[in-house]
């Protein structure tokens, strides 16, 4: 049985953060991901990092940009110490080896981004993710007689202790089908969001709410749930991510009639307001027969007005995207794009130090709601998000773990989850497939819960969450064996998916304003005066089939108050 | 997967145009004590969908159990390395039409990926392979100390050439067909010195000329490689490994004039006079002259050792004992020369590379679209005087 002063589950960004922070502090770390590290959906982040490095620029316009970005929803001490931190934060990811773009006078370059009052996006063409998920795992494998991985184990559950403190996890060898109970004297949860909720989405397969939902199991709140981004320009033809950066590079968007639609609502910002602004934008556009295409349900992202060779160099990848899998020359004509699900906001409610409500657990990066991104996440801010707040909770957890004695762990929750997977695994085929159940709470999640929502809808959407829940406890699988059973951890993972939609759907009916994200046409208003809290969700009693329970926690305002906002 | 696809409002529309497409998938369960063997699934999708949509198809509606891994289908998470009728690739990255095109039997054969070790269905054991090898290079920055209080000062150009090897996304696909790796297991491959490069080409390590010189004295290492291209041809991300391999060697005998145990800077450069001296190679001179000269006792042994396989070249005519004593010169001696002069005149090498050269481009489309964006840029400007287009202000 591995024990360890820090346990980490998941290993992209925040995770492998948390991994060298609490190294670095002296601990003897554990850092288990259910993918190789450097398949973790960080990867796909393309445009940048935001951090206020020029000498012009100051961390209080970041943290206002962000304020005014999550529509005052965010909790501002938290945002300080976020946009406070990141020049830091981008010159140890300089130093350990991330190959920023540079300006011609050598130093970082910097790139607009949306929502930004300034140029303040470091990046590495549009690859910007994979670049430091990929130095990171270069200094993890440096680190490797300090740093144990753990690759290609899967987290069942979470362990408390009886005195309430979260003592370790159990976990599957997914190569092997072995079940171990992992003992640590503090844990964090790196796992990312639950974009798979949705259908279509710019997340990979594997971004499930694992995280989000073992801690709503033990216990912990999670909070601003309803908050979910789509991102404004997802590729019409898959679904695919094209990054922000091109719009920063000057791109534009248009509808049918060939106008520069954001010029209603973003007269001065135009195509770089946040992103909440513009995939309302795209989606009024697309509602009201203006959309382009065969279904008329898209917008066109014109790149053609970015000199070409600043494509080819900072914006690569899309050109790959474009051309691999819709066909599209981007640099010769323009793409179809609409809002597509992208970002969950919401997430295990932590401190600024990344502990939950249960002592001696942790969780940082979109797994996490610290909150920092509120009601709308400025886009280059996530990548940020999971550095700071990773190596924060990965520093935090070192210290408190040596200053305590490694806890004792039974075996019980091990032997209730390997008991639970067998049953998985020899149910009758008599319920729904794992794969259609998925399916259907995809397609209806992205209909109800998208970029303009009401009370008809949702309450559709929480009927069906409830009803999927139910049949989910039936369905089967076919793989009946133990060395890379996928199949079973599909299972597993359609219930972390309920559990969060759960909460998604039931903390949108509660909140009848509109505010960042969360757009309601039955609520048009955002509506300080009643709905300036966040919503929390917990567990209503420790049953397996126990409800979700609502509640409120204050919004930290320290220097920013509630404005009217444009862009 | 069902037929129909969702728009953002929600409704559901008939997808036109789908196909037919039988997946012919190799499988292997290493709990059941049986060998591997061939499974075929009909799916049904648009042509242009990728080969991992119609696998994921056939393992959501009728097989669970096919083991495949996968994530970001967009070709930038590197999980689904699979090899589609004999050629390494992504699996989200490969169409089913044109998968189907280089097919011959009407079917798509997807197999897992090879010179690795199978773990189940198309999963391979990247650790026993592909990751040792990748930690043989030392494969993190090792830069001077102190560090910088800020930002270490760079070249723009320098961090534009190193991004095409941080562009590696460790999928596997050239390992898996990398010739040399399959006579030569131990040979470190094309991920590691592609990655070898990532650092070799960043002007803030360090140690370039140690990395260098222990590769180039690896028998395993730096001159293994045989330029078989078939890492190019494997890279879904214009990474070009051999490329890289072919930089890091330039870099190794002409900056830092690392002269090999292999001799493999001495091959280079008996290819290098062979081709100045006559146009073409002579391959008689070939071994004498990568081993120090016809003189040199190394020569005699290694031309001992290859007499099986110069007897078999006389044999097949390959080599005539006419050509190789006489070997003709190209009447153009002068062009020759003319070539040599420019390239060795030139202040830098030039080398290819992804995101600075633009290849086949017509100069007439260039000028028409630098025209079109300053047009664009003129419209803007005139349409609304007040916009500052830089983002700047808020």
């Amino acid at each position: 049985m591995p024990a360890h002063d820090v346990l980490i589950i998941g290993a992209g960004l925040a995770g492998q953060r948390a991994a060298l922070a609490a190294a670095d502090a002296g601990a003897s770390v554990a850092i288990l991901s259910k993918v190789h590290p450097v398949r973790s959906h960080s990867v796909a982040a393309a445009g940048g990092i935001n951090a206020a490095m020029n000498p012009a620029d100051d961390w209080r316009s970041h943290a206002f940009d962000t304020v005014k970005g999550s529509d005052y929803l965010g909790d501002q001490d938290a945002i300080e110490v976020m946009c406070s931190e990141a020049p830091n934060e981008i010159l140890h990811l300089e130093h350990i080896g991330v190959t920023f773009h540079r300006n011609e006078t050598g130093h970082l370059d910097l790139r607009a981004f949306g929502g930004a009052s300034m140029k303040r996006t470091a990046y590495v063409a549009d690859i910007t993710g994979q670049a430091i998920l990929h130095v990171l795992y270069e200094q993890l494998m440096k680190y490797s007689d300090r740093v144990d991985r753990y690759e290609e184990w899967f987290n069942t559950s979470l362990i408390r202790g009886d005195d309430g403190r979260c003592v370790g996890c159990v976990a599957r060898n997914i190569r092997t089908g072995e079940m171990q109970t992992f003992t640590a004297k503090t844990t964090i949860l790196a796992t990312g969001g639950v974009g798979q909720a949705f259908k279509p989405t710019t997340n990979g397969l594997i971004c499930t709410g694992d995280g989000m939902s073992l801690a709503y199991r033990a216990g912990a709140r999670l909070m601003d749930m309803e908050m979910i981004q789509y991102h404004p320009t997802t590729m019409t033809a898959n679904g695919f991510l094209i990054t922000e950066g091109a719009r920063g590079e000057g791109a534009h968007l248009r509808n049918a009639d060939g106008e520069r639609f954001m010029v209603h609502s973003a007269p001065n910002k135009m195509e770089l307001a946040s992103r909440d602004v513009v995939s309302r934008a795209e989606q009024k556009e697309i509602n009201e027969g203006r959309g382009t295409g065969p279904l008329k349900d898209s917008v066109l992202l014109d790149v053609t007005v970015v000199p070409k060779n600043r494509v080819l160099e900072a914006l690569r990848e899309i050109v790959n995207l474009g051309r691999d899998f819709a066909g599209i020359d981007i640099t010769k004509e323009p793409i179809p794009v609409r809002p597509g699900q992208h970002y969950t906001m919401g997430g295990v409610k932590t401190d600024s130090d990344g502990e939950s409500d249960i002592p001696g657990l942790y969780a940082a990066g979109e797994v996490a709601c610290v909150s920092v991104h509120g009601g709308n996440r400025l886009g280059a801010n996530s990548l940020l998000d999971t550095l700071i707040f990773g190596r924060r909770s990965g520093e935090h957890a070192a210290k408190v773990a040596a200053s305590m004695p490694m806890p004792t762990v039974s075996d019980a929750s091990l032997r209730d989850d390997e008991r639970e997977i067998k049953s998985i695994i020899d149910r009758p085929r008599t319920g729904r497939r794992v794969s259609e159940i998925k399916e259907e709470l995809g397609v209806s999640m992205n209909r109800y819960c998208a970029v303009f929502r009401d009370e008809e809808g949702m309450t559709k959407g929480h009927e069906i969450v409830k009803r999927l829940q139910e049949e989910a406890k039936t369905a089967y699988i076919d793989d009946q064996g133990t060395v890379f059973n996928q199949d079973v951890l599909g299972a597993l993972e359609l219930g972390f998916m309920l559990d969060c939609s759960e909460a998604i759907v039931k903390s949108a009916l509660e909140r009848k304003e509109s505010r960042g994200a969360h757009s309601r046409t039955d609520y048009t208003e955002r509506n300080d005066e009643d709905w300036l809290f966040h919503l929390t969700v917990e567990k209503d009693g420790a049953d397996a089939g126990a409800d979700a329970k609502l509640g409120q926690s204050p919004v930290t305002i320290t220097q920013w108050q509630p404005m009217e906002r444009t862009y | 997967m069902s037929s129909t696809e969702t728009t953002n409002d929600g409704a559901s529309t008939k997808v036109e145009g789908l196909q037919e497409f039988t997946l012919r998938l190799r499988r292997y369960d290493p709990e059941s004590g049986k060998p591997a063997y061939y499974e075929e699934f009909t799916i049904e999708l648009e042509p242009h969908r990728s080969v991992l949509d119609g696998i994921l198809q056939a393992k959501n509606d009728e097989d669970g159990s096919i083991g495949i891994r996968c994530s970001c289908r967009a070709a930038i998470c590197g999980s689904c390395g699979t090899r589609i009728n004999d050629k390494p690739g992504l699996a989200c990255h490969t169409h089913l039409d044109e998968a189907l095109k280089r097919s011959k039997d009407g079917k798509i054969t997807v197999e897992p990926l090879g010179n690795m070790p199978v773990i189940k269905d198309l999963i391979v054991d990247m650790d026993a392979v592909h990751w040792k090898k990748q930690a043989r290079v030392t494969p993190w920055l090792l830069p001077s100390e102190p560090l910088p209080e800020r930002e270490h000062i760079v070249p723009r150009e320098a961090m534009v050439d190193v991004t095409q090897s941080m562009a590696c996304i460790q999928c596997g696909a050239c390992v898996s067909d990398c010739l040399s790796m399959e006579i030569d297991p131990l040979f470190v491959g094309p991920a590691a010195l592609a990655k070898t490069y990532r650092f070799v080409g960043d002007p803030r390590d360090a140690r370039h000329q140690q990395r260098l010189n222990d590769l180039a004295q690896d028998p395993h290492g730096l001159y293994a490689c045989t330029h078989c291209f078939n890492c190019i041809e494997a890279c879904p991300k214009g990474v070009a490994p051999m490329s890289q391999i072919m930089r890091l060697r330039r870099i190794a005998s002409q900056d830092h004039h690392i002269v090999d145990r292999n001799n493999g800077e001495r091959h280079e450069m008996a290819i290098v006079n062979s081709v100045k001296k006559y146009g073409t190679l002579n391959e008689a001179n070939m071994i004498p002259d990568s081993y120090g000269g016809k003189l040199h006792p190394a020569s005699a042994r290694a031309m001992l050792a290859s007499l099986p396989v110069i007897t078999k070249a006389l044999l097949r005519r390959k080599v005539t004992p006419k050509s190789a004593l006489f070997h003709p010169k190209s009447p153009d001696q002068a062009q020759i020369k003319r070539i040599y002069r420019e390239v060795g005149e030139r202040e830098q090498r030039l080398e290819h590379n992804l995101y600075i050269t633009q290849p086949d481009e017509d100069p007439a489309e260039i000028a028409a679209h630098e025209a079109h964006v300053a047009a664009a840029a003129a419209r803007e400007a005139a349409a609304k005087p007040g916009v500052d287009q830089t983002g700047a202000g808020a």
